[in-house]
């Protein structure tokens, strides 16, 4: 901040008008950049808000399950008679619908990235690159219904024995979610692979697609590989589409064929009772947000390093 | 000497000949590869956009008894046949504001301050790290925060004011990238052009810089709003109420003092709350209900997506600095 040299004599005790005017300026101008900082702060409040709601209530968990019994008892049932506080049935659950989801979307994704990046026309990059955008803001819980109502039924005529509730539809729907995501993020990672790499490629008489495969690709993996381990935590976090689709009852399994509750399933399941503040119940969900947390932000975290450190810089 | 030069010619010739046909085939074969891999492209890509075409058909051909505007008028009920969806819609619209009023001034200040005011020091560092963080927190853990520290914490209920509050901090990350996106195309010398009349930094930011990123912050304002608007985990979990059968305190009235305040503090439910309590019942008269709010959620976010897509578009055309 600048303040003009004040033009006053030395015998008058009032200051100017003109520096009177500088110092409000200049007042203003602190408390207006002041207020801006908090707001920006609220972010790094939020997280931390965050952090210690998901603490104190899983410490207060804890204080009745052990650890140990945490992640190694092999049920989870804590509104029974008979409580186990085992989470391994809502991570395998959560797992299992994750991986489903990434076997759909991981193949479909990478080759509309490539498609959109390599082969097709700018007229229908513009036309396609908005719709996928519409893709995404699909809100999730039509999804669920798109996943219990149409493919489960769909799916049952192929395979007579699937259950209402399972996590073959709910994974395979929660995939098609996720398709535009990892399209699009893909796609920006190959875009920003220089011309010249392809056009010396070219030159050397490759086509379209080996160019595609073996020199744009190569590129732009740390990109790709971001955009996989952010699916990851996407579907890891998903809620509506399992809490619809997958089941409820937490079930240690891995057969896509079966219903079983995921970690947010279980959240959502909880919070439609009515659960007395500072029961364990109540504390459960929060231990098993806890658990959720963990596992999308080591994602996150991971997916960052993949993009910070293997990016190959042209 | 003249006829054995001809025959080496000539196989000279057959063999130069097989060499062009190998080549001819080995193009050949690559670019049916080419074409191969396209077409599959092209089928994924089909495949992404014929789902959202059914999903939406669906909705719409299961939901269509009950497009009426009964529906519209109607509180929810325990016979399918006259549940509509008044309070849900109500409900989704004052939770919107409350969002709208948290997540854009908060979301534009702190973009504004992270591009135009923030030192670079671990202070700026952590706050950026915070932003992108937030970003991939599944909004059914903002759910959780909701309910520790805006249910019981702060102790303000179930309410109107809870939830938007909540997809009001669930929408921040979007708001502020995209606020920075928007900053960020403006280039260096319309400020410096600003400065060299003498303008403050905050009459730079408040008459220029937020002046020609307004279009890139609506955009990111509305693709926000649209996910706030079906965003539902989160609102579950702060435990909003499903069968909802009253609408909160009007916010303005005709008598003095015109506006109140009482509706934030009521209870409410949202569309796809309601939706998602349909759905989970067994009875397939109430799963057509569901359909048809579906489809009209699916509708205003599309609708929404759609302004703010066309909406970067034409910034993007029309601003040439």
């Amino acid at each position: 901040m600048m303040i003009a040299p004040a033009i006053t004599p030395a015998s008058e005790l009032t200051i100017s008008p003109r520096l009177a005017k500088n110092v409000r300026r200049n007042f203003t101008e602190r408390v207006i950049e002041f207020i801006l900082m908090l707001a920006a702060l609220s972010a790094v409040a939020t997280t931390f808000a965050i952090v210690a709601i998901l603490l104190y209530e899983s410490l207060g968990f804890f204080k009745t399950v052990s650890v140990w019994e945490f992640f190694t008892a092999k049920e989870w049932t804590p509104l029974f008679e008979d409580a186990h506080y085992g989470i391994a049935p809502l991570v395998a659950g959560t797992l299992t619908t994750s991986a489903i989801a990434l076997l759909v979307a991981v193949p479909i994704g990478t080759i509309a990235a490539i498609y959109m990046s390599e082969f097709a026309s700018y007229k229908t990059r513009e036309i396609v690159k908005p719709i996928l955008e519409l893709l995404v803001g699909v809100p999730t819980v039509v999804f669920g219904y798109f996943a219990l109502l149409f493919v489960t039924p769909l799916l049952q005529k192929v395979i007579p024995d699937l259950q209402g509730f399972n996590m073959l539809g709910a994974g395979i729907v929660m995939g098609i979610m996720i398709v535009p995501y990892i399209a699009s993020v893909a796609e920006d990672a190959m875009r920003a692979v220089p011309m010249n790499m392809r056009e010396g490629s070219y030159a050397m008489g490759a086509t379209r697609f080996q160019t595609a495969i073996r020199v744009v690709t190569p590129a732009a993996i740390s990109g790709i590989v971001a955009a996989y381990i952010l699916a990851i935590s996407r579907a890891v976090g998903e809620t509506m589409v399992v809490a619809v689709a997958a089941g409820q009852q937490p079930n240690l399994t891995f057969n896509p064929m079966e219903s079983a509750a995921t970690i947010t399933a279980y959240i959502v399941q909880v919070a439609m009772g009515d659960l007395p503040h500072g029961s364990i119940g109540y504390q459960s969900i929060f231990a098993a947000g806890l658990v959720l947390m963990v596992m999308t932000l080591s994602f996150n975290i991971i997916g960052h390093i993949v993009r910070k450190k293997y990016r190959e810089q042209y | 000497m003249e006829n054995q030069n001809l025959t080496s010619t000539a196989t000279a010739n057959t063999s130069l000949m097989q060499n062009l046909q190998e080549v001819r085939d080995m193009i050949r074969r690559h670019k049916r590869k080419d074409i191969i891999f396209a077409s599959v492209g092209l089928l994924a890509l089909v495949l992404a956009l014929l789902t959202l075409l059914t999903l939406f058909s669906d909705l719409v051909i299961d939901g269509y008894p009950k497009f009426n505007p009964d529906f519209l008028t109607e509180f929810p009920s325990r016979r399918a046949a006259h549940a509509g969806i008044l309070s849900a819609w109500v409900g989704s619209l004052l939770v919107m504001l409350v969002t709208f009023l948290t997540a854009v001034p908060m979301g534009v200040a702190a973009g504004l301050y992270l591009e135009e005011y923030a030192p670079k020091n671990w202070l700026s560092d952590l706050i950026e790290i915070n932003v992108s963080n937030l970003a991939g927190v599944p909004s059914i853990v903002y759910g959780l925060l909701a309910l520790g520290l805006f249910v019981y914490g702060l102790d303000l209920g179930q309410s109107i004011l809870t939830a938007g509050l909540t997809l009001g901090l669930l929408i921040l990350p979007i708001v502020i990238v995209s606020t920075r996106e928007a900053i960020r195309a403006i280039p260096a010398s319309i400020r410096e052009a600003a400065y060299a009349v003498g303008a403050t930094k905050w009459q730079v930011v408040k008459d220029h810089v937020l002046k020609y990123s307004q279009g890139g912050i609506m955009t990111g304002v509305i693709i926000g709003m649209s996910r706030a608007l079906g965003e539902t985990a989160p609102i579950i979990t702060i435990g909003a109420l499903t069968f909802i059968a009253f609408l909160p305190p009007a916010p303005i009235s005709t008598t003095a003092p015109f506006i109140n305040f009482e509706w934030l503090s009521s209870g409410f439910t949202v569309l796809p709350i309601q939706m998602f309590n349909w759905l989970s019942r067994p009875d397939h008269a109430f799963q057509v209900n569901a359909a048809a709010t579906g489809a009209i959620i699916i509708l205003v976010t599309l609708l929404m997506n759609g302004v703010a897509i066309w909406l970067r578009y034409k910034i993007r055309k029309n601003i040439k600095w």
